[in-house]
């Protein structure tokens, strides 16, 4: 990985950063590239991220939506949740060479897509005190809902030297070196004695993408399935052993149902919590 | 330029704030007759979500609400489920806590010294700009910014959203050893947050004062971070004696109002405006702050702490952070020298029929947690008061105060662009995060 990048050839690419629904700690990951920063603002032209940087113009009307551009790398943050973000989104593609998503909510509409499932007739329906000074959509969609992504960057946030990874790549013209196989490749990697084998901690290691580093169970915790779905996930395995480990029906649900709720590979997770509970392989 | 009649001011994407948000100025001939600060970042209903979840869920959930504190969320959702439970963590496992909020406040101060606000005062667009003048002032702070991130790492796995807390404590604690490494790059810290606070106290101050009520956390012997009660200070000037009241009363005193303009929620302390955040911290707790601290604080012309000296000008909040910083780099240092690995990671909480609350200092303010927990721990009611949502109306006036002192001060006219950078500055001073405050409405759920 280059983290002092070289002397820029031609005309230095373009990177911006958008914001749609999320926390701002996918974005914050780029300041807190403290090392590689000032180096990387040498290497590219940062030229639109609000949170570090004034856009030209702010001051016009619908300044952030007419973003300059063209740029050679978006960097996209948050879920689309309203009817103007859907319309920005796509203003933001048009003015993007390469568009990468970085994050849960981006890429699987994040923790607020869970007013997407059934309990949203419970609260979303009804949710607002004064429903006349909002505007919202019924659901929380990721940005490839919306429009064609180049690469989306999972995690809840996203992994700082992944970000890099992805960044470096494109400037290097190649593809980003990021692994879809599960944590429990990280953890083997890592020397981490496996928590479910030696404890019997419930673990979501085994259908969860990699990238984070296996952070959770060097910590003595199982994973939580913060970065979503690794490729191909044995789900009913997963529930079985979850089962197994001690987690009630309930308790599966929920913890399937939290950052990446909305990712499609988890839409089967009710069905087989059920079935577990009606043929315990226990 | 005709400055006589009525001109609308419009800032439609601030910058170098966290969140978004658009700011609307009126002015009238020489009058600031409106002030809005537009929260456009849409809702993400947390307050909903966290309806029908286990009680351990509230700390990995919460700090999604924010990616700049999330420290902050975890431990007042965890003094919330524990204080409903009827659970204390204190000793060690209490002392970790505060290390990691340490991290936490050193990181974000250092970011929004460095890299948000300095370049306001050195007429910079941004860090990029600021670092080719000020390179080695640039240097320091990311350099003090990364120790902060080593704490929050080695004690919480990573610098957001750490995974390692959990209600009750820990999932695992570090042995003595661990820390070891990170007292020293502290060390290093201590000086560069001493030379960033004489960096910071050189800086040109426009003339303000504000008047608002303050209101901090007070936990007398120590400055508060991650305890104590609540105590309102009456508007500055007065030279009042702070007035605790009970955190039970928190959502009496604090009322939360929404506002057609924006999606978050503003409040009232008893009905007033009022702050929260370092200029709150400082009044209420100068007294306590490390030697150190004090001391860095006197000489870059704050007053004497220790004699209950009240900073009342927004625009030098960036020194109080500052002072802060130095605060939290000596107390990450005191527990580290202290420390010894608890017996248990966390103690054990058993959920029960109830309602709880927790309060916690986030760098930019008190941030308040409640939650109704039925007997097995399912979530049946949640609120959650961060600071910007409370100092919105403080911060609304501050952009008027400062509007106004410059339409009527003596030389040239002010054109729209400085008014508008003005303003922007008067944000700023307050660190607001928006998408924090972007995410509490007033939710009720309705059922069937």
């Amino acid at each position: 990985m280059v983290t002092e990048p070289g002397p820029a050839t031609g005309p230095r690419p373009t990177l911006a950063v958008w914001k749609f629904a999320s926390c701002d700690g996918c974005q914050l990951t780029l300041l807190d590239c403290e090392d590689e920063l000032l180096g990387l603002a040498e290497r590219v032209r940062i030229d639109h991220f609000l949170e570090m940087t004034p856009v030209e113009g702010g001051g016009a009307e619908r300044a952030r939506l007419d973003g300059r551009g063209p740029y050679d790398l978006s960097l996209v943050e948050g879920s689309i949740t309203t009817a103007e973000d859907a319309e920005r989104i796509r203003h933001v593609r048009r003015i993007s060479r390469y568009l990468v998503t970085i994050g849960a909510c981006a890429t699987a509409g994040g923790i607020q897509a869970l007013r997407n499932f059934a309990d949203v007739e419970e609260f979303l329906a009804a949710v607002y005190a004064r429903p006349e000074y909002i505007e919202t959509l019924e659901t929380s969609t990721p940005i490839s809902a919306h429009v064609p992504v180049d690469f989306e960057l999972r995690g809840c946030p996203i992994d700082r030297r992944q970000l890099l990874e992805v960044i470096t790549a494109h400037l290097a013209g190649r593809k980003p070196l990021i692994s879809s196989h599960s944590v429990c490749f990280e953890c083997k990697r890592r020397g981490t004695t496996c928590v479910t084998v030696a404890h019997g901690t419930p673990c979501l290691g085994p259908v969860t993408h990699a990238g984070c580093g296996a952070i959770c169970p060097a910590y003595g915790r199982g994973c939580y399935g913060c970065f979503g779905p690794s490729a191909e996930p044995n789900l009913r395995s997963m529930v079985a052993e979850l089962r197994h480990d001690g987690m009630s029906e309930r308790d599966i649900q929920r913890v399937f149902r939290t950052f990446n709720a909305a990712s499609p590979e988890h839409a089967p997770i009710p069905d087989l919590a059920a079935e577990e509970r009606q043929n315990p392989t226990a | 330029m005709n400055h006589r009649g009525t001109r609308d001011l419009r800032l439609d994407a601030l910058a170098r704030v966290e969140g978004e948000a658009a700011l609307h100025l009126r002015v009238d001939g020489d009058t600031v007759t409106e002030t809005r600060l537009r929260i456009y970042e849409p809702p993400r209903f947390f307050e909903a979500l966290l309806t029908g979840r286990g009680h351990t869920e509230p700390p990995d959930i919460t700090a999604r609400i924010c990616g700049i504190c999330p420290v902050a969320y975890q431990m007042s959702a965890c003094q919330a489920i524990e204080n409903a439970c009827g659970v204390t963590v204190d000793g060690p496992l209490a002392e970790l806590r505060r290390l990691l909020y340490c991290g936490e406040w050193i990181e974000s101060h250092t970011l929004h010294i460095h890299l948000l606000h300095a370049p306001d005062f050195l007429g910079c667009a941004d860090v990029v700009e600021l670092a080719r003048r000020e390179r080695a002032a640039v240097e320091r702070g990311l350099r003090i910014k990364q120790t902060g991130n080593a704490i929050l790492e080695q004690l919480g796995g990573r610098p957001i959203h750490p995974v390692n807390v959990r209600v009750g404590g820990f999932y695992r604690t570090p042995a003595p050893e661990e820390l070891r490494p990170l007292a020293e790059r502290l060390r290093q810290a201590r000086e560069d947050a001493l030379e960033t606070v004489r960096w910071v106290a050189a800086f040109d101050f426009p003339d303000a004062v504000c008047d608002h009520d303050l209101l901090a956390l007070r936990d007398p012997g120590r400055y508060a971070i991650d305890s104590g009660t609540p105590a309102v200070m009456a508007a500055l000037g007065q030279a009042p004696a702070p007035r605790e009241f009970p955190l039970s009363d928190f959502e009496q005193r604090v009322r939360q109002g929404q506002v057609p303009h924006s999606t978050a929620l503003t409040a009232t302390l008893d009905g007033r405006r009022h702050l929260t955040g370092p200029l709150a911290r400082y009044a209420i707790n100068g007294r306590w702050l490390h030697p150190v601290a004090a001391e860095a604080g006197r000489d870059a012309g704050l007053g004497d702490p220790l004699t209950g000296a009240v900073c009342d000008n927004p625009f030098r909040s960036i020194v109080v952070r500052a002072v802060e910083v130095v605060q939290a780099v000596e107390e990450a240092l005191r527990i580290i020298d202290g420390y010894e690995r608890p017996p248990r990671p966390a103690v054990e909480v058993q959920p029960r029929q109830g309602t709880g609350a927790g309060a916690t200092e986030a760098p930019r303010g008190l941030l308040y947690h409640r939650y109704t927990l039925t007997e097995d721990g399912t979530l049946t009611g949640a609120r959650i008061v961060p600071p910007t949502a409370q100092n919105q109306a403080a911060i609304e006036e501050d952009v008027r105060g400062a509007a106004q002192a410059r339409l009527r001060s003596a030389g040239p006219a002010a054109d729209d662009e400085e008014l508008t950078h003005l303003c922007e500055r008067a944000i700023r001073n307050h660190d607001p995060c928006i998408s924090c405050a972007a995410h509490f409405l007033d939710v009720t759920v309705r059922r069937a």
